[in-house]
Order: C-alpha cells, then structure tokens, then sequence
C-alpha cells in the first residue's frame, strides 16, 4: 500500500514540477471555450442551449492532449520497466497513475466548469448540471484513454495514433455526459437516470481499464 | 487442429482449397445477383429501391461476423501466441473496414429515397459508423508498429475492448425505437419477410460469406509469405554481413 501512496505522491511532484502540470489542459479548455463562440456566433441563446455539449468536447479534447503523457516519460527514461518489474501488480500501478493524471489533469478542468460555463451563458441549474456531469465521468474518460496511451507508448509520434484509438470509445460517455448536464436544464429525462449510467461508465471503466492497459504495456517489450 | 495450424501446411491446404472455394464464391454471387435483379419481386412500398437490401444487408451482417472473427483471432494471439491467428487478426482488419463501409454507403443510398435524407444520427446507424472507425484504428495501429509480434498483441488487446460495440449494434434497433427498423430476418417466430425476398438475401449473404472467406485466406497467405520475406531478408543480410567482414579485415 505505502508503494502506491508513495508512486501517487511521485506522480503528483513530478506533474507540478515538470511541464506545468494540469494548468496547461485548463488553458487549452479555456481556448476551445473561447474560439467556439468565434466559430458559431456570440448569440447567447444558441450559446446556452448547445454550451454543455462545448463544455464536454472541450473537457474530452484536454483530457486528450494530457493522454500521451501519463506513460511516456516513464517510458523514455526507464522507469516503466523497474515500475514492471516490481512486486506491485502492474495493474495496480497503473491504476494509481490513472488516479493521479486525473487529479491533475481531470479534476482542475472539472473546478474550471462553472466559470466558463458563465461565459457560455450558462445559468444556475444548467451550470451546476454540467459540472456534476463532467466530476462524474471524467475518470471514465481519463480510464478509457490510458488504454490508448499504453497501446501507443513506444511509438514514434503516437499522439494521432492515440486519438483515433480512444475517441470511438469515448462515445458512450460523451452521450451520456451530455445528455445529464442537458436533464439538470429542464427536460423529459430526470437527470439521475444519464447520472447514474455516467457513475456506472467510470466505475467500470475504472475497474476493467487497467487490466488491459497493463497488459498492453507489457506487450510492447 | 495444430496440424492445420502449422502455416505450411495451411498453406499447402489453402492451395488446394481456394480454387474450388473461389468457383463456389463466383457461382453463388452470380446466382444471388441474379435473383437479386431479375427473379425478386419489387416492393410495393419502396418499388425496385429495395434491391438494395440485397447488397445492404448481407454487408451488414459480415461487418459484425469478421469482428467476431477477428475476436477469435485475438484469443489466439494472447493466449495461444499463435502465428496464424496474427496473420488472420491482420488480414481481417481491412476486409472489415471495407464490409462496414460498403454497409454504410448502400445504407446511405437507401435511406435517400426511403427516408428523405442520406444519414440520420440513429443508434444503429451511429455504432455501425463507431464500429467503422474501431476498424480503422485498428488498421492505422497495424501499420504504425513496425514489428509484427508486437503489432499482433496491441491489436488484440484493442479488439477485446471494442468487442462491446458488437452487441450494442445488434441490439440498438430493439433498445432504442429510432428510424432504423427491427431484425426481420434472425428474429423470435421466424423471418418477417416474404419467401421472394428471403431466398435471394440468403443466397447473397451466403455469397458474400464465401467471398469474405476467400479474401480472408488469400490475405493469410500473403501475410505469411511476406513474414517469411522478412524473416529470409533479415537472414540475407546477416549473411552479407558475415561475408563482408573477412574481406575488409583482409583489406586491412
């Protein structure tokens, strides 16, 4: 246990004080936010009705960039080989990294929502429907990914190969992040039946993901 | 089984086979073709559009058995390590693509006259076109890793995963009421369709089956064949190598 709380500290030290951590993925939310309105029109209205779906494309789009990360400098300067050699299952290995890129990556995007969830015109019930929405299937998206990244960690230039890897999977979580932070707005659907099935999505996501992203790194030796 | 799993004798035994498998692909595509345009009655609602079915369906169905085969292949590959489930995991991956693609784009063709427009964001038409893109992934990670042992294992472990798309396509007409319509074929209490219509579907998907089996085969065959290329050119130049050593040192 004391192994694993001690590579989640690691991980936590290494992100704030290499590359800026989290706040590059918030900055890159705040730009997609920002170039929307651009692309769309500022009309407020259309703004409010389609803003959450903004929000969790944006939300999945950083969550992306932050992917390739999560192994690969592991991979480049070895560690990832002590780290599979070492008593500790590799899954759970991987399940605390996956924890720990959330924690800094996952979670900053989802304390950012409600603020620019405002800029989209977004009000009390809508912006509280989107954050709960994107808390609760973040890690799915964090999870689901971390296969991709494992499949694609020795690859030159993995980052495309990455994207068109995890997006397809992706979709379930998208459909229902979207469709609970729609319900919280007024709707026909109450809002804890997508919820639900979103909390589901992670759990499974968080339970299954590490087993096959262990067993892809394994692979690649 | 493992004496048809040696790829020497597969390829002896596909030798043997694939001509004949060939003849029965060609009779049976003609013969389907044939019902298709001539001998099948045209609907009464959608007129002579419903020929399309014909090529639609039988598409359709394949999208989903190669994924299935492909599965099976990627069973092989983590647990038995087995040669000949790489090359099949290989080859299957674009034939898939192409299968799905064709179902998509008669699809499209069909839903023009039918519904009034060429794609709606329907569940069955949405998880065949996420299926469409798994294959695609899968395609573009065979062609990024280099080496093909490697290779084989990432693939496989991506089509376990994109495995629980195959269940929600066949079930997205019955979970979702949307404008795709309901299994009217492999359905409980019998096909919902007329006998005219019926046979030539049959005898086309059986001949699109076959042609699936004959391109699948042909593609193993050259997987293993180009491995083998490999394998000999990497001898090659090791062989070069050693014979240019003692030259130069002579040089020297």
């Amino acid at each position: 246990m004391s192994a694993l709380a001690a590579l989640f500290r690691r991980e936590l030290r290494l992100a704030n004080r290499a590359g800026g951590g989290g706040a590059m993925g918030v900055v890159f939310f705040l730009i997609l936010v920002t170039i929307t309105p651009f692309a769309i029109g500022p009309d407020l209205n259309l703004l409010a009705r389609i803003g959450p779906a903004i929000l969790w494309i944006a939300a999945l789009l950083s969550t992306l960039l932050g992917l390739d990360r999560l192994f690969l400098s592991d991979y480049e300067d070895g560690s990832l080989d002590l780290l599979e050699m070492a008593d500790t299952p590799l899954e759970l290995v991987v399940l605390v990294k996956c924890l720990a890129h959330w924690a800094v990556t996952g979670l900053p995007l989802v304390l950012a929502t409600p603020l620019f969830g405002l800029m989209l015109a977004l009000d009390g019930d809508a912006l509280w429907g989107v954050t709960a929405s994107l808390a609760a299937g973040a890690p799915a998206l964090t999870f689901i990914g971390a296969i991709g990244a494992a499949l694609t960690v020795s690859l030159r230039r993995g980052g495309f190969l990455l994207a068109i890897l995890v997006l397809p999977f992706t979709v379930p979580v998208l459909i229902f992040g979207v469709s609970a932070a729609s319900a919280a707005s007024g709707g026909t659907v109450p809002f804890m039946t997508p919820f639900l099935i979103l909390c589901a999505l992670s759990l499974v996501s968080m339970a299954l993901a590490p087993f096959a992203a262990a067993a892809a790194l394994r692979s690649g030796d | 089984m493992l004496k048809y799993a040696n790829p020497t004798y597969f390829l002896r035994l596909t030798a043997a086979v694939l001509p004949w498998l060939w003849g029965a692909t060609l009779l049976t595509l003609c013969l389907g073709l044939y019902m298709t345009f001539v001998m099948a009655p045209a609907d009464y609602q959608q007129g002579e559009t419903v020929r399309i079915m014909y090529i639609h369906v039988p598409a359709a169905w394949l999208s989903m058995f190669i994924y299935t085969v492909m599965t099976l292949s990627a069973l092989g590959t983590l647990v038995w390590r087995h040669p000949l489930a790489d090359a099949s995991q290989q080859a299957a991956a674009p034939l898939g693509a192409g299968f799905t693609f064709i179902c998509l784009v008669t699809g499209s063709f069909w839903g023009k006259p039918m519904w009034g427009t060429w794609w709606v964001w329907d569940a069955r038409l949405t998880s065949v076109l996420v299926l469409f893109l798994i294959y695609l992934g899968l395609v573009a990670l065979w062609n990024t890793i280099e080496e093909p042992l490697k290779a084989a294992r990432a693939a496989a472990i991506l089509t376990l995963v994109g495995v629980v798309n195959i269940p929600i396509i066949k079930f997205s007409v019955d979970w979702w009421n949307t404008l795709h319509q309901p299994a009217s074929v492999l359905r409980m209490g019998g096909p919902a369709i007329h006998p005219s219509m019926l046979w030539p579907l049959l005898v086309m998907a059986v001949g699109a089956s076959l042609l699936f089996v004959c391109l699948h085969l042909m593609a193993i065959r050259n997987e293993i064949l180009r491995r083998r290329l490999r394998r000999l050119s990497y001898l090659a130049a090791e062989a070069a190598d050693r014979g240019l050593e003692p030259q130069m040192e002579a040089g020297q």
